[in-house]
Protein backbone atom coordinates (compact mmCIF):
# COMPACT_ATOMS: atom_id res chain seq x y z
CA UNK A 1 0.00 0.00 0.00
CA UNK A 2 2.90 2.47 1.04
CA UNK A 3 4.67 1.95 -2.41
CA UNK A 4 1.01 2.25 -4.25
CA UNK A 5 1.23 5.81 -2.78
CA UNK A 6 4.76 6.25 -3.43
CA UNK A 7 3.73 5.80 -7.29
CA UNK A 8 1.02 7.93 -7.40
CA UNK A 9 2.82 11.13 -5.69
CA UNK A 10 5.66 10.29 -8.16
CA UNK A 11 3.77 10.07 -10.69
CA UNK A 12 1.74 13.07 -9.90
CA UNK A 13 4.65 14.94 -8.97
CA UNK A 14 6.19 14.19 -13.09
CA UNK A 15 2.83 15.52 -14.43
CA UNK A 16 3.10 18.62 -12.36
CA UNK A 17 6.72 19.35 -13.34
CA UNK A 18 6.36 18.44 -16.46
CA UNK A 19 3.18 20.77 -17.10
CA UNK A 20 4.48 24.10 -15.12
CA UNK A 21 8.13 23.11 -17.25
CA UNK A 22 6.04 23.42 -20.53
CA UNK A 23 3.95 26.40 -19.49
CA UNK A 24 7.44 27.97 -18.26
CA UNK A 25 9.03 27.75 -21.92
CA UNK A 26 5.68 28.77 -23.33
CA UNK A 27 5.57 31.78 -21.43
CA UNK A 28 9.43 32.33 -21.73
CA UNK A 29 8.54 32.50 -25.64
CA UNK A 30 6.32 35.17 -24.71
CA UNK A 31 8.52 36.86 -22.67
CA UNK A 32 11.82 37.33 -24.53
CA UNK A 33 9.57 38.86 -27.52
CA UNK A 34 8.03 41.33 -25.23
CA UNK A 35 10.97 42.19 -23.37
CA UNK A 36 13.05 42.48 -26.37
CA UNK A 37 10.63 44.57 -28.16
CA UNK A 38 10.68 47.08 -25.32
CA UNK A 39 14.49 46.69 -24.84
CA UNK A 40 14.43 47.93 -28.96
CA UNK A 41 11.58 50.63 -28.36
CA UNK A 42 8.67 48.63 -29.60
CA UNK A 43 5.54 46.68 -28.34
CA UNK A 44 6.48 43.14 -29.18
CA UNK A 45 3.64 40.37 -29.68
CA UNK A 46 -0.25 42.59 -28.27
CA UNK A 47 -2.82 40.88 -30.19
CA UNK A 48 -3.27 37.48 -29.06
CA UNK A 49 -4.92 38.21 -25.94
CA UNK A 50 -4.43 40.94 -23.08
CA UNK A 51 -0.34 41.77 -23.82
CA UNK A 52 -0.38 38.82 -26.30
CA UNK A 53 -0.47 36.78 -23.56
CA UNK A 54 -2.50 34.05 -25.56
CA UNK A 55 0.71 34.16 -27.94
CA UNK A 56 2.46 31.06 -26.99
CA UNK A 57 -1.00 29.11 -27.99
CA UNK A 58 -1.49 30.27 -30.97
CA UNK A 59 1.91 29.91 -32.04
CA UNK A 60 2.09 26.19 -30.85
CA UNK A 61 -1.40 25.46 -32.82
CA UNK A 62 -0.07 27.19 -35.94
CA UNK A 63 3.43 25.02 -35.30
CA UNK A 64 1.00 21.84 -35.33
CA UNK A 65 -1.08 22.31 -38.52
CA UNK A 66 2.44 23.77 -40.50
CA UNK A 67 3.66 21.34 -43.23
CA UNK A 68 5.57 18.54 -41.74
CA UNK A 69 8.78 18.97 -44.68
CA UNK A 70 11.57 16.41 -45.33
CA UNK A 71 13.87 17.31 -47.40
CA UNK A 72 14.74 14.94 -50.07
CA UNK A 73 18.53 14.45 -49.16
CA UNK A 74 18.05 14.33 -45.67
CA UNK A 75 18.96 11.50 -43.78
CA UNK A 76 14.99 10.56 -42.71
CA UNK A 77 15.94 8.59 -39.12
CA UNK A 78 18.22 10.88 -38.05
CA UNK A 79 16.28 14.27 -39.02
CA UNK A 80 13.16 13.24 -37.34
CA UNK A 81 14.93 11.85 -34.21
CA UNK A 82 17.84 14.73 -33.80
CA UNK A 83 14.78 17.26 -32.55
CA UNK A 84 13.32 14.73 -30.51
CA UNK A 85 16.72 14.56 -28.39
CA UNK A 86 17.01 18.01 -28.21
CA UNK A 87 13.82 18.54 -26.67
CA UNK A 88 13.73 14.81 -24.63
CA UNK A 89 17.09 16.11 -22.78
CA UNK A 90 16.43 19.43 -21.97
CA UNK A 91 13.26 18.20 -20.09
CA UNK A 92 14.92 15.48 -18.28
CA UNK A 93 17.46 17.56 -16.32
CA UNK A 94 14.89 19.35 -14.58
CA UNK A 95 14.39 15.94 -12.90
CA UNK A 96 16.96 16.47 -10.07
CA UNK A 97 16.49 19.67 -9.88
CA UNK A 98 15.33 20.56 -5.90
CA UNK A 99 12.85 23.40 -6.59
CA UNK A 100 11.38 23.75 -2.91
CA UNK A 101 11.20 21.84 0.68
CA UNK A 102 8.88 19.60 1.62
CA UNK A 103 5.39 19.78 3.08
CA UNK A 104 2.45 17.42 4.68
CA UNK A 105 -0.49 16.97 3.25
CA UNK A 106 -3.11 18.58 5.70
CA UNK A 107 -5.00 15.97 7.74
CA UNK A 108 -2.78 13.13 6.65
CA UNK A 109 0.99 12.76 7.35
CA UNK A 110 2.29 12.45 4.11
CA UNK A 111 5.71 14.25 3.55
CA UNK A 112 5.81 15.51 0.17
CA UNK A 113 9.35 16.25 -0.94
CA UNK A 114 9.29 19.23 -3.54
CA UNK A 115 11.55 17.71 -6.29
CA UNK A 116 11.11 14.66 -8.64
CA UNK A 117 14.59 12.53 -7.49
CA UNK A 118 17.01 12.96 -4.78
CA UNK A 119 19.64 11.20 -6.49
CA UNK A 120 23.48 11.14 -5.25
CA UNK A 121 25.07 11.82 -8.91
CA UNK A 122 23.06 14.81 -9.17
CA UNK A 123 25.36 17.05 -10.89
CA UNK A 124 26.58 14.29 -13.13
CA UNK A 125 22.95 13.51 -14.14
CA UNK A 126 23.05 17.01 -15.13
CA UNK A 127 26.29 17.49 -16.95
CA UNK A 128 25.65 13.88 -18.90
CA UNK A 129 22.23 14.61 -20.20
CA UNK A 130 23.38 18.22 -21.28
CA UNK A 131 26.31 16.66 -23.27
CA UNK A 132 23.70 14.17 -25.25
CA UNK A 133 21.21 17.28 -25.94
CA UNK A 134 24.55 18.35 -27.99
CA UNK A 135 23.83 15.51 -30.11
CA UNK A 136 20.28 17.05 -31.02
CA UNK A 137 21.56 19.97 -32.45
CA UNK A 138 24.37 18.45 -34.38
CA UNK A 139 22.48 16.01 -35.75
CA UNK A 140 19.85 18.20 -36.59
CA UNK A 141 22.27 19.98 -38.98
CA UNK A 142 23.91 17.16 -39.85
CA UNK A 143 21.20 15.27 -41.30
CA UNK A 144 19.34 18.27 -43.38
CA UNK A 145 21.75 17.49 -46.05
CA UNK A 146 21.80 21.40 -46.28
CA UNK A 147 25.28 23.44 -46.36
CA UNK A 148 24.27 26.02 -44.00
CA UNK A 149 22.57 23.22 -41.51
CA UNK A 150 26.07 21.42 -41.68
CA UNK A 151 28.24 24.44 -41.07
CA UNK A 152 25.83 25.20 -38.16
CA UNK A 153 25.96 22.11 -36.73
CA UNK A 154 29.92 21.96 -36.96
CA UNK A 155 30.18 25.05 -35.25
CA UNK A 156 27.11 24.49 -33.07
CA UNK A 157 29.38 20.82 -32.08
CA UNK A 158 33.26 22.61 -31.15
CA UNK A 159 31.88 25.93 -29.59
CA UNK A 160 29.53 23.72 -27.25
CA UNK A 161 32.18 20.99 -26.47
CA UNK A 162 34.86 23.29 -26.08
CA UNK A 163 32.98 25.50 -23.18
CA UNK A 164 31.77 22.29 -21.79
CA UNK A 165 35.22 21.65 -20.72
CA UNK A 166 35.22 24.94 -18.80
CA UNK A 167 31.53 24.64 -17.54
CA UNK A 168 33.02 21.71 -15.77
CA UNK A 169 35.42 22.96 -14.59
CA UNK A 170 34.36 25.60 -13.47
CA UNK A 171 31.63 24.06 -10.56
CA UNK A 172 34.46 21.77 -9.35
CA UNK A 173 34.80 24.74 -6.71
CA UNK A 174 31.09 24.36 -5.59
CA UNK A 175 32.16 20.45 -5.05
CA UNK A 176 34.72 20.92 -2.81
CA UNK A 177 32.41 23.40 -0.29
CA UNK A 178 29.67 21.26 -0.26
CA UNK A 179 31.75 17.58 -0.44
CA UNK A 180 28.82 16.18 -2.63
CA UNK A 181 27.44 16.00 -5.71
CA UNK A 182 23.44 15.61 -4.43
CA UNK A 183 21.92 19.09 -5.51
CA UNK A 184 19.89 18.96 -2.56
CA UNK A 185 22.31 18.61 -0.17
CA UNK A 186 24.77 21.46 -1.57
CA UNK A 187 21.08 23.53 -1.30
CA UNK A 188 20.84 22.46 1.95
CA UNK A 189 24.47 23.74 3.11
CA UNK A 190 23.83 27.10 1.84
CA UNK A 191 20.70 27.45 4.58
CA UNK A 192 20.54 30.31 7.27
CA UNK A 193 20.98 33.96 5.20
CA UNK A 194 22.11 34.83 1.95
CA UNK A 195 25.73 35.37 3.20
CA UNK A 196 25.72 31.45 3.35
CA UNK A 197 25.45 31.05 -0.38
CA UNK A 198 28.25 29.37 -2.38
CA UNK A 199 28.30 32.87 -4.56
CA UNK A 200 30.05 34.86 -2.17
CA UNK A 201 32.47 32.11 -1.45
CA UNK A 202 32.82 31.28 -5.82
CA UNK A 203 32.29 34.19 -7.17
CA UNK A 204 34.61 33.59 -10.24
CA UNK A 205 33.43 30.37 -10.53
CA UNK A 206 30.11 31.76 -10.73
CA UNK A 207 30.88 34.13 -13.11
CA UNK A 208 32.54 31.68 -15.47
CA UNK A 209 29.67 29.43 -14.74
CA UNK A 210 27.42 31.93 -16.68
CA UNK A 211 29.26 32.40 -19.24
CA UNK A 212 30.02 28.92 -20.29
CA UNK A 213 26.05 28.25 -19.90
CA UNK A 214 25.32 30.72 -21.60
CA UNK A 215 27.72 29.38 -25.07
CA UNK A 216 26.31 25.69 -23.99
CA UNK A 217 22.79 26.97 -24.53
CA UNK A 218 23.27 28.80 -27.78
CA UNK A 219 22.28 32.56 -26.71
CA UNK A 220 23.51 35.47 -27.70
CA UNK A 221 26.23 36.47 -27.62
CA UNK A 222 27.71 32.45 -28.69
CA UNK A 223 24.43 31.71 -31.24
CA UNK A 224 26.99 31.03 -33.62
CA UNK A 225 24.81 27.90 -34.85
CA UNK A 226 22.29 29.77 -35.90
CA UNK A 227 24.08 33.40 -36.51
CA UNK A 228 21.16 34.69 -39.03
CA UNK A 229 23.36 37.30 -40.57
CA UNK A 230 25.68 34.53 -42.35
CA UNK A 231 24.16 30.76 -42.38
CA UNK A 232 20.30 32.23 -42.59
CA UNK A 233 19.14 29.57 -40.26
CA UNK A 234 21.62 27.65 -38.81
CA UNK A 235 21.35 23.83 -38.11
CA UNK A 236 17.64 24.15 -38.23
CA UNK A 237 16.90 25.83 -40.99
CA UNK A 238 15.45 22.59 -43.20
CA UNK A 239 13.06 22.12 -39.73
CA UNK A 240 9.48 23.04 -40.19
CA UNK A 241 5.95 22.78 -38.49
CA UNK A 242 6.48 20.85 -34.79
CA UNK A 243 10.15 19.80 -35.38
CA UNK A 244 11.19 23.12 -35.73
CA UNK A 245 9.08 24.23 -33.05
CA UNK A 246 11.25 21.09 -30.67
CA UNK A 247 14.33 22.99 -31.14
CA UNK A 248 12.75 25.86 -30.31
CA UNK A 249 11.31 24.76 -27.06
CA UNK A 250 14.45 22.71 -26.34
CA UNK A 251 16.91 26.24 -26.26
CA UNK A 252 13.94 27.45 -23.77
CA UNK A 253 13.86 24.55 -21.77
CA UNK A 254 17.43 24.22 -21.19
CA UNK A 255 17.75 27.96 -20.65
CA UNK A 256 15.34 27.73 -17.44
CA UNK A 257 17.88 24.39 -16.46
CA UNK A 258 20.66 26.53 -17.04
CA UNK A 259 19.52 29.25 -14.60
CA UNK A 260 17.79 26.38 -12.30
CA UNK A 261 21.30 24.76 -11.85
CA UNK A 262 22.56 28.57 -11.48
CA UNK A 263 20.60 29.25 -8.44
CA UNK A 264 20.67 25.50 -7.17
CA UNK A 265 24.35 25.93 -6.78
CA UNK A 266 25.45 29.49 -6.43
CA UNK A 267 22.22 31.64 -5.33
CA UNK A 268 20.70 28.77 -2.66
CA UNK A 269 18.53 27.36 -4.32
CA UNK A 270 14.98 27.37 -2.13
CA UNK A 271 16.54 28.96 0.91
CA UNK A 272 14.98 32.09 1.68
CA UNK A 273 17.90 35.24 1.61
CA UNK A 274 16.94 36.44 5.56
CA UNK A 275 16.08 33.65 7.93
CA UNK A 276 12.75 35.30 9.16
CA UNK A 277 11.48 35.15 5.70
CA UNK A 278 11.20 31.34 5.67
CA UNK A 279 7.88 31.50 6.55
CA UNK A 280 7.52 32.31 2.53
CA UNK A 281 7.33 28.76 1.08
CA UNK A 282 10.53 27.85 -0.94
CA UNK A 283 8.92 27.02 -4.20
CA UNK A 284 8.43 30.99 -4.25
CA UNK A 285 11.96 31.58 -3.51
CA UNK A 286 13.12 29.16 -6.36
CA UNK A 287 11.15 31.08 -8.56
CA UNK A 288 12.00 34.48 -7.78
CA UNK A 289 15.60 33.14 -8.14
CA UNK A 290 14.68 31.66 -11.54
CA UNK A 291 12.88 34.65 -13.12
CA UNK A 292 15.58 36.87 -12.40
CA UNK A 293 18.49 34.62 -14.34
CA UNK A 294 16.01 34.27 -17.59
CA UNK A 295 15.35 38.06 -17.18
CA UNK A 296 19.12 38.42 -16.99
CA UNK A 297 19.46 36.10 -20.18
CA UNK A 298 16.60 37.65 -22.25
CA UNK A 299 18.25 41.25 -21.08
CA UNK A 300 22.02 40.42 -22.45
CA UNK A 301 20.79 38.80 -26.04
CA UNK A 302 19.26 42.77 -26.06
CA UNK A 303 22.35 43.77 -24.81
CA UNK A 304 25.05 42.00 -26.65
CA UNK A 305 26.24 41.85 -30.33
CA UNK A 306 27.33 38.13 -31.76
CA UNK A 307 30.66 37.48 -31.59
CA UNK A 308 32.89 36.08 -34.66
CA UNK A 309 33.53 32.31 -34.42
CA UNK A 310 37.23 32.25 -34.15
CA UNK A 311 36.78 34.68 -31.03
CA UNK A 312 34.62 32.36 -29.38
CA UNK A 313 36.79 29.65 -29.62
CA UNK A 314 39.96 31.46 -28.78
CA UNK A 315 38.30 32.57 -25.49
CA UNK A 316 36.83 29.61 -24.52
CA UNK A 317 40.15 27.52 -24.71
CA UNK A 318 42.69 30.56 -23.96
CA UNK A 319 40.87 32.81 -21.37
CA UNK A 320 37.97 30.68 -20.07
CA UNK A 321 40.09 27.12 -19.76
CA UNK A 322 43.08 28.46 -17.83
CA UNK A 323 40.58 30.84 -15.54
CA UNK A 324 38.37 28.00 -14.43
CA UNK A 325 42.17 26.19 -13.40
CA UNK A 326 43.19 28.82 -11.49
CA UNK A 327 40.38 29.48 -9.70
CA UNK A 328 40.04 25.98 -8.92
CA UNK A 329 43.86 25.91 -7.61
CA UNK A 330 43.03 28.65 -5.82
CA UNK A 331 40.16 27.41 -3.91
CA UNK A 332 41.73 24.04 -3.27
CA UNK A 333 44.73 25.65 -1.58
CA UNK A 334 42.68 27.56 0.69
CA UNK A 335 40.69 25.17 1.73
CA UNK A 336 43.64 22.88 2.10
CA UNK A 337 45.74 25.45 4.10
CA UNK A 338 42.72 26.53 6.14
CA UNK A 339 42.06 23.55 8.40
CA UNK B 1 17.09 4.68 -3.37
CA UNK B 2 15.49 2.87 -6.50
CA UNK B 3 12.35 4.61 -6.35
CA UNK B 4 14.23 7.95 -6.80
CA UNK B 5 15.53 6.54 -10.36
CA UNK B 6 12.19 5.60 -11.10
CA UNK B 7 11.08 8.74 -11.40
CA UNK B 8 13.64 10.01 -13.03
CA UNK B 9 12.94 7.04 -15.84
CA UNK B 10 8.46 8.29 -15.63
CA UNK B 11 9.49 11.46 -15.75
CA UNK B 12 12.07 10.66 -19.04
CA UNK B 13 8.89 8.59 -20.39
CA UNK B 14 6.91 11.96 -19.98
CA UNK B 15 8.93 13.51 -22.46
CA UNK B 16 9.49 11.09 -25.15
CA UNK B 17 5.52 10.70 -25.04
CA UNK B 18 5.25 14.38 -25.79
CA UNK B 19 8.02 14.48 -28.32
CA UNK B 20 6.26 11.30 -30.14
CA UNK B 21 2.95 13.35 -29.78
CA UNK B 22 4.32 16.19 -31.25
CA UNK B 23 6.30 14.54 -34.50
CA UNK B 24 3.53 12.43 -35.07
CA UNK B 25 0.49 15.26 -34.07
CA UNK B 26 1.86 17.79 -36.75
CA UNK B 27 2.88 14.98 -39.27
CA UNK B 28 -0.97 13.82 -39.14
CA UNK B 29 -2.03 17.77 -38.88
CA UNK B 30 -0.37 19.10 -41.77
CA UNK B 31 -1.23 19.17 -44.93
CA UNK B 32 1.39 17.73 -47.36
CA UNK B 33 2.49 18.34 -50.78
CA UNK B 34 5.34 17.20 -52.26
CA UNK B 35 7.46 19.02 -54.93
CA UNK B 36 11.14 18.24 -55.92
CA UNK B 37 11.58 22.23 -55.36
CA UNK B 38 10.44 22.31 -52.23
CA UNK B 39 12.20 19.21 -51.40
CA UNK B 40 15.45 20.68 -52.72
CA UNK B 41 17.62 22.15 -49.66
CA UNK B 42 17.35 26.02 -49.32
CA UNK B 43 20.24 28.25 -50.48
CA UNK B 44 18.85 31.46 -50.38
CA UNK B 45 16.86 30.96 -53.96
CA UNK B 46 19.90 29.72 -55.56
CA UNK B 47 19.91 26.03 -57.14
CA UNK B 48 22.36 24.10 -55.41
CA UNK B 49 25.55 22.90 -56.68
CA UNK B 50 27.34 19.28 -55.68
CA UNK B 51 26.65 17.12 -52.51
CA UNK B 52 25.67 19.12 -49.45
CA UNK B 53 28.31 16.80 -47.09
CA UNK B 54 31.32 18.57 -48.02
CA UNK B 55 34.83 17.74 -46.84
CA UNK B 56 34.72 19.26 -42.47
CA UNK B 57 37.91 21.02 -42.14
CA UNK B 58 40.47 19.32 -39.85
CA UNK B 59 40.54 22.53 -37.06
CA UNK B 60 36.93 20.80 -36.12
CA UNK B 61 38.78 16.85 -35.84
CA UNK B 62 41.54 19.05 -33.62
CA UNK B 63 38.79 20.46 -31.04
CA UNK B 64 37.00 17.04 -30.48
CA UNK B 65 40.61 15.42 -29.72
CA UNK B 66 41.43 18.38 -27.45
CA UNK B 67 37.92 18.19 -25.36
CA UNK B 68 37.99 14.16 -25.23
CA UNK B 69 41.23 15.21 -23.55
CA UNK B 70 40.69 17.76 -21.44
CA UNK B 71 36.70 16.45 -20.61
CA UNK B 72 38.47 13.49 -19.38
CA UNK B 73 40.51 15.88 -16.81
CA UNK B 74 37.90 17.00 -15.48
CA UNK B 75 35.57 13.82 -15.09
CA UNK B 76 38.82 13.04 -12.70
CA UNK B 77 38.38 15.81 -10.63
CA UNK B 78 34.90 15.30 -9.62
CA UNK B 79 35.63 12.66 -7.26
CA UNK B 80 38.42 14.11 -6.10
CA UNK B 81 36.32 17.08 -5.32
CA UNK B 82 33.74 15.22 -2.92
CA UNK B 83 36.87 14.10 -0.59
CA UNK B 84 38.57 17.16 -0.86
CA UNK B 85 37.78 18.36 2.30
CA UNK B 86 38.52 14.61 3.90
CA UNK B 87 42.45 14.76 2.31
CA UNK B 88 43.46 18.39 2.24
CA UNK B 89 46.94 19.28 1.66
CA UNK B 90 47.71 15.36 0.56
CA UNK B 91 44.80 15.79 -2.10
CA UNK B 92 45.66 19.26 -3.04
CA UNK B 93 49.21 18.03 -3.86
CA UNK B 94 48.44 14.56 -6.18
CA UNK B 95 45.99 16.98 -8.26
CA UNK B 96 48.42 19.43 -8.38
CA UNK B 97 50.91 17.25 -9.75
CA UNK B 98 48.11 15.93 -12.36
CA UNK B 99 47.18 19.42 -13.47
CA UNK B 100 50.77 20.53 -13.65
CA UNK B 101 51.36 17.63 -16.23
CA UNK B 102 48.35 18.48 -17.91
CA UNK B 103 49.34 22.14 -18.12
CA UNK B 104 52.71 20.87 -20.03
CA UNK B 105 50.16 19.62 -22.80
CA UNK B 106 47.81 22.66 -22.81
CA UNK B 107 51.33 24.80 -23.27
CA UNK B 108 52.38 22.33 -25.93
CA UNK B 109 49.43 22.95 -28.05
CA UNK B 110 49.11 26.32 -27.68
CA UNK B 111 52.61 27.25 -28.83
CA UNK B 112 51.56 24.56 -31.83
CA UNK B 113 48.86 26.75 -32.69
CA UNK B 114 46.40 24.25 -32.47
CA UNK B 115 44.33 26.63 -30.85
CA UNK B 116 44.36 29.46 -33.36
CA UNK B 117 41.50 29.63 -36.14
CA UNK B 118 43.33 32.02 -38.78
Amino acid sequence: MQLLYHLIEIIVKCVVVFGCLMLCVAYMTWLERKVLGHIQIRYGPNRCGPFGLLQPFSDGIKAFFKEDLIPGRADKVVFVLAPMIAIVTAISIFAVIPFGNQFTIPGTNWVVKLRLADIDIGLLYIFGLASIGEFGIVLGGWSSGNKYGLTGSLRAAAQMISYEVALGLSIIGVIILSQSLRLTEIVNLQAGGFWNWNVWYQPVAFILYIICGLAEINRTPFDMPEAESELACGFNIEYSSMKFALFFMAEYAHMITMAAVAVTLFWGGWQPPLPFLSFIPGVVWFCIKLFIFVFFFIWQRGTFPRLRYDQIMKFGWKILFPLTLVNLLITALVISLKG
Amino acid sequence: MLIEYLAILIYIAIAIGFALFAVVASHLLGQRKRTALKEAPYECGMTTVGSSFRRIPIKYYIIAMLFLLFDIEVVFLYPWAVVFKQMKSFAFISMAVFIGILLIAYIYIWKKGALEWE
